[in-house]
């Protein structure tokens, strides 16, 4: 055994048995924690063992019939690994003490997390479609069990289950088919009998199986416009599980794309790519813009979920487009970027779904209308906050613009490389690139600065405390891997390079200056923090010497002479959003409401003004509303078939087998 | 780092610090004389920020620190940009940081900064301005990005060093339709980040209009110094950064004196010439209705997406 194999049976072990003993010790939320930090380092140790080249083969034959069950780690598993296990860490941390309240605290609950990490550590380790398959089946059931966890208390935590169930399973139906299909050629599941019968593959099969993959695959990753469940399921799960969600198991969308797509089909046509990328970049603008507007904070974030996986599918579909025109450097570079922003996007998410966690503990809303004020009671959450934010908006030094610098080298370098697909494809994904980035740019700053500055907008804001410790260490543990992520991306970028060669060749080099091969470019994130850190520094010691009063004195705010400002005077996210909603008014086409009611002498003269809003998802309303209202027409129309006597549904059940047996005697 | 890299680094931010407040006194002077009045000289902004920094440093009461050092941050990231980009000199004194992308983004934190302190202060004002600054930055940075990618393509690499000295080899390229395009959508996007006309109107205090000075209406003092003296260092260097992506001659290609004087001239020279014509310009514009902006940005972008095309198809 070695350390990747020995690694994964113990993230495994320890995560059954702390399930188990969460069933049985009193102190459930203390054990779960401790186990689920524990199994996620094993996950970790074993990811990173695979990813400098160690492997196993695990054959489990009895586990499940017919086909069995068959682990492996490569290099690229072991990445999607080791990133949930380093998630788990921080949420295992995090969950001590936040797990502490009456719902979260239920035995079942408790339960399901350390396997909710298992399964999700199993799936880029399966080695057969049958492996992959269950693995993947347990993560969408344990994940569905904890985002109902608070269901007792909220009555719309059902409702966004329901959704979760039908779209994952609906999901998992589209990747059954796609993989099915394929082992029905290659004649066996393994991922290795699938990979060499790819060759032999027609291109109908080969598309269809595809198409089939990226549609259940992009499900997961709340692709646009199979998102439907990610803003709902995402704020209604507990924090440490939307953090857990959002940052680790959407990631395994992305894994299984670039498994199915480079690794078993061995990398396709062009139009499947330019379809992975059209699809990425819808997905950055439409779920960025939907954060832009949201108030909520947990549903912003989730939406932003779905910005980023957009990006990351921006890059993986640049990657398949220049590896199917043979360029393999190119590839590499776009899945090296593609892979980074993964596992940067992991880092922030897990940081800002847990600050927020922090803050809807404290204050009990996610209503960002309502917080604000937050910065001198909670100075730990607000700082984890607002570095999550610097990494989620593609600032310098931030997490986010390493891998968002390296995937626009990518595509401004493909130009000149590919034909004229390339040409059209990639101005208008940078261009798609760069509204993201800065549409990002102002969501975050709308979601700290109103959020977490200025004074407290509600009873609520204004009685928050600091969260317990451990919560803040969980953070901590988040917001360290997000400056290293930022700061020294060459850490992982060894890891990542490992990975990325399902698509191409290694492609960034260097340690403090990472230096792109084969084509130029160059970019030093240490040195451009360093040099602000020192800008900074200088300048403050520059001011001290010039000015003359040295002291700061305090004073009232400007209120143009018209008494004490309040905080409802303050601009609201609702109002920070307003010019937005207005340029972009014919993609999100808000709802608006206004209601003016006059004093009774003169109708010149307005009591109250009443402003309502709301920004559906248009997406939604197009495409879910017609399917759900035909289902739920073919609901009622087929109550006529069920009037409640057996003796009639005795008659359906003999009818159909009937049929069934005429059928096979025809067909056979 | 070259030896040219380093005389660079130290006479960059020290020209752009010290000729900043001058070229802002220059467009004002034009602007004045132009309309008729006398104009208060050019050396006047270099006086306001002397008054201001002897003046008291005043916190509003519930700001946090984001307030206090908010300013610093602004004028942190012009300073690096001007120690980075090839202004007076083709060598960075830190090359790998010396990235259209990287600098740009520079620029953006420092309006992101701002924008915090606008909203960090909870006055209607400071969240007005902190909104429109960032629906404005959401809408410029695809039409930066995308000139930006369409100046890349041609010399095969986003480092500024190596846009500018391709430019110096192949004179020629600056007329090509790609450039041209490209140029101008630029020009309009640097008018919106700066803050001048149509986009914003520097010299108006207590317009329901305003955008930037919105933002900074609770600042006093030596905090308001640093303010003012980034909002010039802002123009200098994204005028200086136009001026040397598409006219490069003068810069020093080598570490002689004379060359450095002759990059020193010419940057200023160059940045002047910019600056009056944006200047004399403003004049005869009025301030664009606030919902018009997006349609003036979007016709840019327009323009940046026809450079990008020009460059694959007409090369």
């Amino acid at each position: 055994m070695n350390l990747a194999a020995t690694g994964l049976a113990c993230a495994v072990a320890i995560g059954v048995l702390t399930a188990l003993a969460a069933l049985v010790v009193p102190a459930r939320s203390a054990v779960v924690g401790v186990g689920t930090v524990l199994s996620g380092a094993a996950a970790m140790l074993a990811g990173c063992a695979a990813m400098s080249g160690v492997s196993f083969v695990v054959a489990l034959p009895a586990l499940l019939p017919l086909s069995g069950m068959l682990f492996t780690l490569d290099a690229l598993g072991g990445l999607f690994v080791a990133v949930t296990g380093a998630v788990a860490v921080a949420v295992g941390v995090y969950g001590i003490s936040y797990t502490r309240a009456p719902d979260l605290r239920a035995r079942g609950v408790q339960a399901v997390l350390p396997l909710f990490v298992v399964a999700m550590v199993l799936v880029p380790a399966a080695a057969s479609a049958g492996a992959f398959l269950v693995c993947w089946e347990l993560m969408a059931l344990f994940s569905l069990l904890l985002v109902v966890a608070e269901h007792r208390r909220r009555p719309e935590v059902a409702s966004a289950g329901r959704w979760y169930a039908v779209m994952t399973h609906l999901g998992f139906l589209s990747v059954l088919i796609g993989l099915m299909v394929f082992v029905a050629r290659a004649g066996d599941d393994s991922f290795s009998a699938l990979r060499d019968s790819a060759r032999h593959l027609s291109p109908l099969v080969a598309g269809v199986v595809f198409v089939l993959a990226l549609l259940g695959f992009a499900s997961k990753a709340g692709i646009v416009p199979l998102h439907a469940w990610l803003p709902r399921a995402h704020p209604e799960a507990p924090s440490h599980v939307s953090a857990l969600m959002s940052a680790a198991m959407v990631n395994l969308g992305v894994y299984g794309l670039v498994r199915v797509g480079f690794d078993l089909l061995g990398g396709g046509p062009v139009w499947w790519w330019l379809l992975v990328l059209v699809l990425g970049a819808v997905s950055a603008v439409y779920g960025i813009l939907q954060a832009a507007m949201s108030t909520d904070l947990k549903r912003l974030l989730g939406q932003s979920t779905t910005e980023n996986m957009g990006l990351v599918l921006v890059g993986v579909g640049a990657a398949g487009l220049f590896a199917s025109s043979g360029n393999r450097t190119l590839a590499g570079l776009a899945l090296v970027a593609a892979l980074l922003h993964v596992v940067g996007h992991a880092a922030f998410k897990t940081l800002l779904f847990l600050a927020a966690g922090s803050v809807l503990h404290a204050t009990g809303t996610r209503d960002l209308d309502e917080l604000g004020g937050l910065r001198p009671v909670m100075p730990v959450t607000t700082a984890a906050f607002g570095l999550g934010a610097l990494a989620a908006s593609a600032l310098p030094p931030g997490t986010a613009f390493v891998s968002e610098w390296l995937l626009l080298q990518a595509l401004i370098h493909g130009l000149p490389a590919s034909g004229v697909a390339a040409a059209v494809a990639m101005p208008v994904a940078v261009a798609a690139v760069a509204l993201t980035a800065g549409l990002a740019v102002a969501t975050f700053v709308k979601a700290f600065g109103v959020g977490f500055l200025a004074k407290p907008r509600s009873a609520a804001a204004a009685g928050a405390h600091e969260s317990p410790v451990t919560m803040l260490a969980g953070m901590g543990i988040a917001a360290v891997a997000c400056a290293v992520l930022a700061l020294a991306p060459a850490v992982v970028l060894p890891g990542i390079e490992a990975a990325a060669r399902v698509a191409g060749d290694p492609a960034v080099s260097g340690a403090v200056t990472l230096r792109l091969t084969g084509v130029t470019g160059a970019l030093s994130p240490v040195l451009l923090g360093l040099a602000l850190i020192v800008a900074v520094v200088a300048l403050a010691g520059v001011v001290r010497v010039v000015a003359t009063h040295r002291v700061r004195r305090e004073a009232r705010l400007w209120d143009c002479g018209g008494g004490p400002m309040s905080p409802r005077m303050e601009y609201t996210a609702t109002s920070f959003a307003e010019p937005l909603q207005r340029v972009f008014d014919d993609v999100v086409q808000p709802e608006l409401d206004v209601d003016v009611t006059h004093h009774e002498e003169s109708r010149y003269l307005v009591r109250a003004v009443e402003y309502r809003r709301k920004v559906p998802d248009r997406i939604e309303r197009r495409l879910y509303q017609p399917v759900l209202r035909f289902v739920a027409t073919c609901g009622e129309r087929g109550r006529v078939l069920a009037t409640g006597s057996v003796h009639r549904y005795l008659g359906y059940g003999f009818y159909t087998v009937c049929g069934l047996l005429l059928l096979l005697a025809v067909t056979r | 780092m070259s030896a040219l890299g380093v005389v660079g680094g130290i006479a960059q931010p020290v020209l752009i610090v010290a000729g900043s407040p001058l070229l802002v006194g220059v467009m004002r002077q034009v602007r004045a004389r132009l309309e008729g009045r006398a104009g208060a000289g050019v050396r006047q902004p270099w006086r306001d920020l002397r008054k201001l920094l002897r003046k008291e440093t005043i916190t509003p009461r519930g700001t946090s620190e984001v307030f206090r050092i908010a300013p610093l941050l602004l004028v942190a990231t012009s300073l690096v940009v001007a120690v980075v980009v090839p202004f007076v000199t083709t060598d960075s004194a830190i090359d790998p940081v010396a990235d259209l992308f990287a600098v740009v983004a520079l620029l953006a934190l420092g309006a992101v900064a701002l924008a915090l302190a606008g909203l960090d202060t909870g006055t209607a004002f400071g969240g007005m301005g902190a909104s429109r600054e960032m629906t404005i930055l959401a809408l410029v940075e695809p039409t930066l990005l995308v000139a930006i990618f369409a100046l890349s393509v041609r010399v095969g690499s986003t480092n500024l060093g190596a846009i500018v000295s391709s430019t110096l080899h192949d004179p020629a390229r600056v007329l090509s339709p790609a450039s041209l395009l490209a140029a101008v959508a630029l020009i309009v996007v640097i008018v919106a980040e700066t803050g001048r006309l149509p986009v914003d109107n520097p010299s108006t205090h207590l317009e329901l209009t305003m955008v930037h000075e919105a933002m900074v209406l609770e600042y006093a003092g030596p905090d308001l110094a640093l303010i003012e003296l980034a909002s010039a260092m802002r123009l200098s260097v994204f005028l200086g950064l136009l001026a040397n992506l598409f006219l490069p001659w003068g810069i020093a290609t080598a570490a002689t004196p004379a060359a450095l004087v002759v990059g020193v001239l010419a940057l200023v020279v160059k940045v002047g010439l910019l600056g009056v014509v944006l200047a004399a310009g403003e004049v005869f514009l009025a301030k664009l209705r606030l919902f018009r902006v997006p349609e003036l940005l979007a016709g840019s972008f327009l323009l940046a997406l026809l450079a990008v095309a020009a460059s694959y198809f007409l090369a």
